[in-house]
């Protein structure tokens, strides 16, 4: 594919100009899920499990429908039974029956939080007094919330008809382990034959929540002839048609959904949860049902990412290349099998160029909520414990860790573990970048220790659909599927404007709802700007053709003869005749003459998503008193391919570099012995606060995905994978001790330091 | 129950509203007033996304009962521009690109509105800590604090 334009060629490409939608969303006017209102909506709420584990017995409802203005309550029973049948059309496979079960259990509760009722209520006192009022009997079972608890023999099995896939024969008892996985290139044996040095280690991670602020919200409504309005926030408007569709048993066409701002997901609102319920609700009732969760809710029903014990092996010679890599990896799936365990074998090492790679994956169900995806799913857990590994290692050789990594460097040509060969990357620019970075020479202060850790991402492609349409006056509507999570209107605008040659301001962007656009996938994968934006760029690409031939037409010359430059046709050469130029606008007046409305959507499934790398550097300083860690200087760089809006790409790496310190210093579930949450609120699951952290410098760097007509590469995923091992081998730095458990939380710390202090001969 | 009469100032107007008892000014500004644009994302204080000034005073409206509010003055979001003109602290968050998402950002912008109310120049330290009660997931606070620094010296030039 050729670049539209050298980079210095581009007018509105690479500057950072206010985003669309920005007056709304800093005067409180932009609408969010819970902001939403369909008239005559009513307060919808759900019933949840207060056990890990348990078998439904009865459910009484008829107490809650007795209650006066109380005007719906649904349980499975008023839900299809779904039958087992993978799908993908979120952000992983996902399989219907599991994701109804999700929504709503049917015989059994499998995690605390889980669904077993929902009310619709004339008010929210009303709905809360419908729920008190429905008796659930259970039948409360042994429960296992550790993955390795998860996997031993004897343990309680969630699933009777779940038996591990990827065995053979097939198993003929029921287990918690849903998938068994492997991928493996070369010889490791061989490989471990030939390294002088070894590295061997086990990690683990806590299982995290994506923490958008906005919690779940929607308001749909079910009307008596079939159709179905839903407006929500999510990640993906055709996702929630798509699932509610199916969940239902209705038809796709028959529901129309309106995205609402969505206030942050991360991966995590790539499914439904509420949707299904409040249609449901709506049948019922006759009304539209607004339903939004509460934190507590958040965290105990939706999200997180998985949990995981990793056991890596790392094998290199005395010069220091790598000849064996391998791990073991046992990911959390949850209730429902599903975990990311796939990604994660896959970019442990995909940065880099090994000949021997042995990786296997387990995907372990256990009483916990279902896994969502999270930014990057899979891959920071594996590269914690890679990355931790692989400066283990440069350690032990006397190497650079930086050094290390270039020697090692996946390159275009390299073959990854999955199969695919790597096409035109960036990880060795990036490692030089972040070496030549003055960060990486400053001198460190007392208690602190530096840290180095890569990452990478594959980025999709995909679905998506783009419009631009040219009005009246030479303004210009351009349109897409994809939910704006943090600024992609504004880089919609930007390429389309590009390619037109006129002003940012003379666009608008739009995303309409389901019934107004071409299909969509999810906001997810760091695809929109490159999927999404090869077919807004399409579409503009079509209108200046269009463009170009209107202005043939008005100077009766043929189209060959006209150019589109500067957003104007001219005359492609002195014998096409001397006409002063015309302007977008000027042609577009004249539409009606010359052929009708000025437009073009396009769709496509993009192909060829440039694979992302970032490295990540990070200075810490410890408090030997309290083992509280403070983060003192932390800089980022990472391959963009090309920055359309470099603010909000530097704000991506910015705050998936902070997710992933939250990750590594505070965040996880915390269980009791009953297997309940002890932690499901922003006070006792903490994220990082703006006094937790320095600036975060962000360092673009840019090599073109080849693929794309910009150049772009997606962004937002890759910078959640380097930080934990970041932090880690800072830690590693500043006290000298390697730290296996996320997260390296005070006591954790604390507790590190006084056993490296304790003498041998005390133990 | 029967519901109260609330008299009080909301963004320099008179409102007056009939509030439940327990119902929080959070739910009494979006609900009855339709003023979306304070938003709750925990409901117990520790997100800052529902933030108001009162009297001065920068608090969490999900904290405060409705009933509570009577004859104070109420800062929200939407008071905090001067018709269709941005506050520099508004024109500040959009050129520096200090959202993502924008749920956060009308707390952040009225926390922002008090800090830079009793303190026109703080350092970068004071402005983390004063921010500290507010939770931004996307950006990671860099651009939000820069787009408060920013606000801050047009705020004192002018």
């Amino acid at each position: 594919m050729t670049f539209i334009g050298n980079k210095s060629d581009l007018r509105v490409v690479g500057t950072r100009p206010v985003r669309p939608d920005g007056v709304d969303k800093v005067t409180g006017r932009a609408v969010y899920g819970a902001d939403a209102v369909l008239a005559g909506q009513i307060v919808g709420k759900v019933l949840r499990s207060p056990h890990a584990h348990a078998r439904i017995v009865s459910i009484d409802t008829s107490k809650a429908m007795a209650i006066k203005g109380v005007r719906a309550v649904i349980t499975a029973a008023d839900l299809p039974n779904i039958p087992s049948e993978e799908a993908f059309v979120g952000e992983g496979p996902m399989n219907f029956r599991d994701l109804s079960l999700n929504c709503m259990a049917r015989t059994k509760v499998l995690y605390e939080g889980h669904a077993v009722a929902a009310v619709a209520a004339m008010t929210d006192a009303l709905a809360d007094q419908a729920l008190a009022a429905i008796d659930v009997k259970y039948e409360v079972l042994p429960h296992v919330i550790d993955v390795e608890e998860a996997m031993a023999p004897g343990a309680p099995i969630l699933h009777d008809d779940l038996f591990t896939a990827g065995i053979t024969p097939k198993p003929t008892t029921a287990s918690n382990v849903a998938k068994k996985v492997r991928f493996t290139i070369g010889d490791v044996e061989a490989g471990f034959k030939a390294a002088d040095v070894i590295i061997e280690q086990r990690y683990t991670t806590a299982p995290v929540h994506q923490a958008y602020i906005e919690p779940h919200a929607c308001v749909a409504a079910w009307s008596a002839d079939g159709q179905c309005t839903v407006i929500a926030s999510s990640q993906g408007h055709f996702m929630i048609r798509s699932y509610c569709a199916k969940l239902l048993g209705i038809d796709v066409a028959a529901i129309r959904v309106v995205n609402a701002e969505i206030g942050g997901g991360f991966g995590g609102k790539t499914l439904v949860y509420l949707e299904p319920l409040a249609l449901a609700l709506s049948k019922k009732s006759g009304r539209p049902v607004k339903m939004v969760m509460t934190r507590e809710e958040v965290f105990r029903a939706t999200g997180p990412t998985s949990g995981a014990v990793v056991e890596v092996k790392i094998g290199a010679t005395k010069d220091g290349k790598i000849t064996a890599a391998q791990a073991v990896m046992k990911y959390q799936a949850g209730a429902f099998p599903g975990s990311p365990i796939n990604p994660g074998l896959m970019c442990a090492f995909a940065m880099y160029d090994l000949a021997n790679v042995d990786v296997l994956g387990y995907d372990v169900v256990s009483n916990r909520p279902k896994v969502a995806a999270y930014r990057a799913p899979g891959a920071p857990i594996s590269s914690w414990a890679a990355e931790c590994a692989i400066d283990d290692l440069a350690l032990k050789l006397g190497m650079d860790p930086i050094d290390l990594r270039m020697k090692n460097a996946a390159k275009q040509g390299s073959k990854t573990v999955y199969g695919v060969t790597h096409g035109v990357i960036g990880y060795e620019e990036v490692l030089q970048a972040a070496k030549a970075h003055p960060h990486w020479s400053a001198p460190l202060g007392k208690n602190q220790g530096r840290g180095f850790a890569t990452g990478f991402w594959f980025n999709i492609g995909g679905e998506s659909t783009g419009a631009v349409f040219v009005n009246e006056d030479g303004t210009v509507n351009v349109v897409s599927g994809s939910p704006d999570i943090g600024g992609s209107r504004a880089s919609m605008v930007m390429m389309a404007a590009e390619v037109l040659g006129i002003s940012y301001n003379k666009c608008q962007a739009v995303i309409p709802d389901t019934s107004s656009v071409g299909f969509t996938h999810v906001t997810g994968g760091s695809r929109v700007t490159y999927a999404t934006g090869m077919a807004v760029t399409q579409a503009a690409q079509a209108v200046v053709e269009d463009l170009k031939k209107r202005a043939a037409m008005i100077w009766d010359i043929s189209p060959e003869a006209v150019e589109w430059k500067d957003g104007q046709a001219v005359p492609a050469g002195a014998n096409a005749g001397g006409f002063d130029p015309l302007p977008l606008a000027a042609i577009a007046l004249k539409a009606a003459k010359t052929g009708g409305p000025i437009g073009s959507e396009i769709s496509v499934n993009a192909q060829g998503a440039g694979p992302g790398f970032g490295a990540h550097i990070c200075d810490i300083e410890i408090d030997p008193e309290t083992g509280h860690a403070t983060i003192v200087r932390y800089t980022a760089v990472q391959d963009v391919g090309r920055a359309i809006h470099p603010s909000y790409v530097e704000g991506q790496i910015q705050g998936g570099a902070v997710q992933g310190i939250g990750w590594a210093l505070n965040e996880e579930y915390v269980y009791n012995k009953k297997g309940l949450m002890d932690n499901a609120g922003f006070l006792d699951y903490r994220i990082p606060v703006a006094s937790d952290l320095p600036m975060i410098e962000a360092v673009l760097v840019e090599v073109p995905n080849t693929r794309h007509p910009f150049g772009v590469r997606g962004v937002g995923e890759v910078p959640i994978v380097p930080p934990m091992a970041a932090v880690g081998n800072a830690i590693r730095g500043a006290l000298d001790l390697r730290m296996f458990h996320l997260p390296m939380s005070p006591p954790r710390l604390r507790a590190a330091v006084d056993a490296a202090k304790m003498p041998k001969a005390a133990e | 129950m029967s519901k109260i009469h609330v008299s009080t100032t909301v963004n320099g107007e008179a409102a007056e509203f009939l509030a439940e008892p327990q119902e929080s000014l959070l739910d009494a500004l979006r609900n009855t007033l339709n003023l979306t644009g304070s938003k709750e994302g925990c409901g117990s204080g520790d997100c800052g996304a529902c933030s108001v000034i009162i009297d001065g005073r920068l608090v969490c409206s999900c904290l405060v009962l409705a009933v509570e509010a009577g004859g104070m003055a109420i800062t929200t979001i939407e008071g905090i521009a001067e018709g269709e003109k941005l506050h520099p602290i508004q024109q500040k968050f959009l050129e520096n690109a200090a959202l993502q998402c924008g749920f956060c950002t009308p707390g952040f912008i009225v926390a922002t509105k008090a800090l830079l109310d009793v303190n026109p120049d703080p350092t970068e330290t004071e402005i983390r800590y004063w921010l500290a009660g507010n939770l931004c997931r996307c950006t990671g606070y860099d651009k939000i604090v820069r787009a408060v620094q920013d606000a801050a010296a047009e705020m004192r030039g002018s």
